[in-house]
């Protein structure tokens, strides 16, 4: 474990000065898991979304199922459930994929919804050109659909990613070596918690309030009328 | 000659109300065929049906010899996607409400089912647009969107984007009765050149019985879901048969009594006027 | 089969810490959730500045971090806490935040002519807030707030990492022993799905109590009694 820098413990600015570059390392890993996370369950969250809206009962029921019981049930859990059962099954991801994977299942479930309600919000007129232009399904969705969605569902998403970032520490449960993780190998190294967790917090925070404002910038730039197609 | 659409003893409802019952239809191919009633009368579901909108329980519907419902399928269209595609690559429709697609330009408005649908290359779809933005006269918006344009050009770019898959009919669904009174004229225009330059076949839904009689071949009128009286529009107009019909007809402000009616509102307010200016 | 039987029988028992740390952070939730709640929307001088700092600090890092912090550093600062009250009173802050935004939500959905009715009535600030806003946001509050206990739910899980023996921490435990860990955790997904629906269900439940008609009669109820 190469983590541990000089740590200086003489004064509480010392220490706190010469941790920062160890978190901010793990800050890092935190950001990217948090990001890989959040693109996996956006691909994902679409994927249900239009698979519930399906013809068939035989789809739909199984998948309302699943999707409310991965919503009420502990991210942890059913982290541990895909980093301990997979392997079993012959898939050995580094826990960093894992972790991304669980919390891209997880919000993928709750983007589900945020989807659903942004499709069904687009009004019945563009459905019925659609089927008067003979568009396929397809088409539909890809072309006519989703790019009016998109607008009216950026805060929500832009919500989902703040919680994926403040989730994203959970990944310390199965060694993932991101922030809170090296926050507690100080601690457990130097008998001071405070300090580390305190910056990690602050830390923590303050990627969060930039990823806000960068989702009220991404609302402003993206034009109302849904994605331009020339 | 054989039809190009028919509806024979269509029956059709929505959970317990009957909108269309023992519904009967023929339309000649190069026909246009005006639809009138009152709401309710299941004009709007007549076009619906036919542009695969809705499903019907009884009876049968053809367009260009392709039967709607086939027989082994379930409803409620009763037929494959794949058929129910074909039929609608035949039949082209107008709505009330224009919808346009407002995250795309009015160029690709025009150019993308073409291009998705019909494999149209770019160039290829590029050059039929822009021979419909002249035949509608709005050239110059080619790259505008839709919310930039007044309704009426909206409603004249949603003509030329039915009329880019060039069905064999094209179904206009109350046309007008969204537009303002200055903008409806430019719209019913451009729908007479179409009826008059081009042998499409027409069935349109509308309250504008001046123009249904200019363009139309037929009037028919619907009540309580099928056809009471049908013909040439001079005498179904001028002189109407059935009681409903007269009724009808009666109720709808023609041009002529409207301006009547207002010139003799405008004289009671003159006449109340000066009498309060008296004393 | 009756291996699995055997790991419910083992992985139950955790659920009763589970739902011990989940109803008093729920409780704690609620408190804060409504000091927070009123400071703001009511703009209270101070109680504004501390509720609004609360309220960012809260809701803007994670749930973890604030365990371990509370758990951890506490200690070191002379606070001597056990780890279940360290848990309780970690989510109880963390949701208090959430749900101190759902009720400032709430009070500040009822419509200005309540506000202005109260005034003509010649009612205080306090008995507008107390027997006017208060009650009609209720309404809007329950649903919100129902999720939010679901939440709560999931995330008393987390406290199987400051040495609860709650149900996530028993089957840590469980899968040192026998390492079935599609089952252990199967089961332990099984068992917290079943608490959340027994909440949804009891939300269901509150919301329709908490619809007008309902509301009133019991409200004309009580004034009869008296």
């Amino acid at each position: 474990m190469n983590a541990v820098l000089a740590i200086d413990t003489s004064s509480n600015w010392g220490f706190a000065l010469s941790i920062m570059p160890i978190l901010l390392r793990g800050l890092i890993v935190t950001v990217a898991a948090a990001g890989l996370g959040f693109a996996i369950a956006l691909v994902i969250g679409l994927l249900f979304a239009i698979l519930r809206r399906s013809s068939s009962r035989l789809i739909t029921w199984p998948l309302v199922c699943f999707l409310e019981f991965v919503r009420d049930t502990p991210l942890l859990i059913q982290l541990f459930f895909l980093y301990y059962v997979l392997p079993g099954y012959g898939i050995r991801l580094p826990a960093f994929l894992t972790g991304a994977a669980a919390i891209g299942l997880q919000y993928g479930a709750y983007m589900a919804e945020i989807y659903r309600a942004g499709i069904e919000a687009i009004g019945r007129g563009q459905w019925e050109a659609s089927v008067a232009l003979n568009l396929g399904r397809r088409s539909v969705y890809r072309d006519v659909i989703i790019p009016q969605a998109i607008p009216r569902i950026i805060p929500a998403l832009g919500n989902c990613l703040v919680s994926i970032l403040k989730e994203t520490p959970i990944l310390y449960t199965v060694s993932v070596l991101e922030m809170l993780n090296y926050a507690i190998i100080i601690g457990d190294r130097t008998y001071q918690y405070t300090i580390p967790l305190t910056l990690a917090g602050a830390l923590m925070l303050f990627v969060t309030t930039i990823c806000a404002y960068l989702v009220r910038w991404i609302e402003l730039i993206v034009p109302r009328r849904g994605i331009a197609l020339r | 000659m054989n039809p190009l659409a028919a509806f024979r003893n269509v029956s059709k409802s929505f959970g317990h109300y009957t909108v269309l019952d023992n519904f009967d239809l023929e339309v000649m191919p190069g026909e246009k065929v005006t639809l009138i009633g009152s709401s309710g009368s299941g004009k709007s579901t007549v076009l619906r049906i036919l542009m695969t909108l809705e499903p019907f329980q009884g009876g049968s519907v053809e367009v260009d010899g392709l039967a709607y419902h086939v027989p082994g399928h379930k409803p409620p269209f009763c037929a494959p996607e794949r058929h129910l595609s074909a039929i609608r690559s035949r039949v082209g429709m107008v709505f009330q409400a224009f919808n346009l697609f407002p995250h795309m330009t009015v160029q690709r408005n025009l150019v993308h089912a073409p291009m998705t649908v019909l494999g149209l290359s770019r160039k290829e779809a590029d050059r039929r647009a822009q021979e419909l933005l002249a035949m509608v006269g709005l050239e110059e918006k080619a790259s505008s969107f839709p919310d930039q344009l007044s309704g009426g050009q909206q409603q004249r770019i949603a003509i030329a984007r039915a009329l880019a898959m060039r069905p064999r009919l094209l179904l206009f669904d109350e046309p007008t009765s969204a537009l303002d009174p200055e903008t409806v004229g430019e719209v019913l225009g451009v729908i007479r050149r179409l009826a008059d330059e081009h042998d499409l076949t027409m069935i349109l839904v509308t309250h504008e019985m001046g123009f249904a009689r200019e363009i139309s071949d037929r009037i028919c009128f619907l009540d309580k879901g099928c056809i009471i009286e049908q013909g040439p529009p001079d005498r179904m107009l001028r002189n109407p048969r059935h009681p409903r019909m007269r009724e009808f007809l009666a109720s709808i402000p023609t041009p002529q009594t409207f301006a009547e009616r207002e010139a003799g509102v405008r004289a009671d307010a003159s006449a109340r006027c000066a009498v309060t200016m008296d004393t | 089969m009756s291996q699995t039987v055997a790991y419910f029988e083992y992985l139950i028992v955790g659920a009763k810490a589970t739902a011990l740390v989940g109803v008093v952070a729920y409780l704690l939730a609620i408190v804060f959730g409504f000091a927070a709640g009123i400071a703001r929307a009511e703009k209270i001088p101070v109680a504004n500045t501390v509720a609004f700092v609360y309220v960012e600090i809260f809701r803007g890092t994670s749930l973890l971090v604030q365990l371990f912090w509370i758990y951890y550093s506490l200690p070191l600062l002379g606070v001597s806490i056990s780890p279940l009250m360290a848990g309780c009173l970690g989510i109880g802050l963390n949701s208090g935040a959430y749900a101190s935004e759902i009720v400032r939500g709430a009070l500040l959905s009822i419509p200005a002519a309540q506000l202005e009715a109260a005034a003509a009535l010649d009612l205080s600030r306090n008995q507008t807030l107390w027997k006017i806003v208060i009650p009609q946001a209720v309404r809007e509050m329950a649903p919100p707030l129902g999720n939010l206990s679901i939440a709560i739910l999931k995330d008393t899980a987390l406290v199987s990492m400051i040495s609860i023996a709650d149900i996530a921490f028993r089957a840590q435990q469980l899968r040192t022993f026998t390492y079935d860990s599609s089952r252990i955790y199967g089961v332990s997904l099984a068992i917290y799905f079943a608490m959340a629906l027994v909440l949804l269900a009891m939300g269901r439940m509150a919301e329709y109590y908490a619809k007008p008609r309902y509301l009133r009669t019991w409200l004309l109820r009580r004034k009869v009694a008296q």
